[in-house]
């Protein structure tokens, strides 16, 4: 095995400062990019009602659900207040030749 | 079967909870117009400026009311001077406490929380209970057996929706929940939207609010004078008009058990004055569908989305020329709603009205 990294996208898939979807066998996860061209992943659903937060909005370091409002800092997955009370899971992510790699657990 | 003389069960726990459940109503997806991903991340963004002049005027005018009042209380002087400051503390407070309890009207966290905090006390809503309310009227828009927030159940009591205006009965409940969450205690309702983990924080603030409500009583028996009360607590009751009549636009009359905010939702064309006190929340349907829009943008999304929208309201009036009829028609008929126009072509989303 390639020590569970699987590739996810291009890194110029994510906009700067922003978030997209990936799925993956059955699963989904949230990808970002930071305005510093910084990645990381996250499960792809809030943890409050389940909706995807790669349709929410990146400012910094802080993912908001589009639905409630509900803040997570997605480089640590902690949830920043209410309605957000579930801390999320983040992955590992790395670059190699312009791919954006996770490793799920 | 619905017929025309059905009460529906609007409760959290009742058989139209079920109902729900079972016709895929709850936590569904929801119609979203399209707009493109850039032009929404632009609207998104979050702003300090206008949330920070908009509310250092909002204060400077309940102090400047307030004060007026005090200094001709006794006269008939201070019947306009309550007037203002009543609407302003009991009505424009509604919206402040809406968009800050979304966190989108300040850019800055806290200045959001702070300001929720103090538009709570002065709408007369528990701030943890109510944004636990807000968030399910968010998830099941007008879903009957899911939403706390609908405001005219079917068949409505003409008599109930007057009373609103005076924040009655709701008020009085209001004050009885602030007891019971003093005692520590919740109902089985609060238990289904309110988390475990938020639970203590709600007992807290109740009592909160409880030693202010105390301290103005003891102000007015100290002072022999009723102006204490008619400055904190009344009158989130006197001057709860101005809310009733720009919050029943947003849903009365409309469909329900629908997935589609265009259906169920109003926006509503209203002046420069009105759009500041009310926080341009008669953008309505813009905003259930985007939530993350702060309010000074609403109307550029308003722009962005017109396309996929029914027509907007012209005016208050324009739309009172439909809520009124439609409520006498629901009193006699709890099956009527009105059935917004879609623009030709557009897809309606799920769910049966």
């Amino acid at each position: 095995m390639n020590g569970g990294w699987i590739p996810a996208c291009k890194a110029d898939d994510v906009g700067a400062e922003d978030v997209i979807r990936f799925d993956h066998a059955g699963r989904t996860f949230a990808i970002y990019r930071t305005a510093d061209d910084k990645y990381y992943a996250t499960d792809g659903l809030c943890t409050h009602e389940k909706v995807h937060l790669a349709r929410g909005f990146v400012t910094d370091s802080i993912i908001e659900c589009p639905k409630h409002n509900g803040r997570f800092d997605f480089t640590t997955g902690e949830a920043k207040g209410a309605p957000a009370c579930v801390n999320l899971k983040t992955y590992p992510v790395k670059i190699e030749s312009g791919q954006v790699f996770l490793q799920l657990d | 079967m619905t017929t025309p003389n059905t009460k529906r069960d609007y409760s959290l726990i009742g058989p139209e909870t079920k109902r729900a459940h079972e016709r895929g109503l709850v936590s569904a997806q929801w119609h979203e117009s399209p707009i493109p991903r850039p032009r929404l991340k632009e609207l998104m963004r979050r702003k300090d400026g206008p949330a920070i002049r908009h509310t250092l005027l909002w204060f400077a005018l309940i102090i400047g009311s307030g004060v007026t009042a005090a200094l001709t209380w006794g006269t008939w002087w201070c019947v306009p001077a309550l007037f203002v400051y009543g609407t302003l503390y009991g009505s424009t407070s509604d919206s402040r406490w809406h968009e800050c309890g979304h966190r989108t009207a300040f850019k800055t966290v806290w200045m959001n929380d702070v300001v929720y905090y103090i538009a709570s006390f002065m709408v007369l809503r528990e701030a943890t209970a109510w944004r636990w309310n807000h968030t399910r009227h968010h998830t099941d828009t007008l879903i009957v057996g899911r939403d706390l927030e609908i405001a005219v159940p079917r068949p409505p009591s003409l008599f109930m929706v007057c009373s609103k205006f005076f924040a009655l009965p709701s008020g009085l409940r209001e004050l009885a929940k602030i007891i019971r969450h003093c005692l520590g205690r919740l109902n089985a309702v609060e238990k289904d939207y309110i988390p475990e983990s938020e639970q203590r924080r709600v007992f807290i603030e109740a009592r909160v609010y409880a030693a202010i409500y105390a301290a103005t009583i003891a102000c007015a028996v100290a002072t022999r004078s009723f102006l204490p009360l008619m400055l904190v607590g009344l009158p989130s009751f006197y001057g709860a008009w101005l809310v009733v009549l720009f919050g029943l636009t947003q849903h009365a009359g409309l469909a329900e058990d629908v997935l589609d905010h265009r259906l169920n939702c109003r926006t509503v064309y209203m002046n420069p004055i009105s759009r500041y006190l009310y926080w341009n929340m008669n953008y309505h349907v813009e905003h259930h569908m985007f939530p993350l829009v702060p309010y000074h943008a609403l109307p550029a999304l308003h722009e962005a989305l017109k396309a996929d929208m029914p027509p907007a309201y012209r005016s208050l009036w324009d739309a009172y020329r439909e809520i009124i009829p439609a409520l006498l028609r629901q009193a006699k008929d709890s099956t009527y709603y009105v059935k917004r126009p879609l623009p030709a072509g557009a897809a309606v989303q799920g769910g049966v009205a």
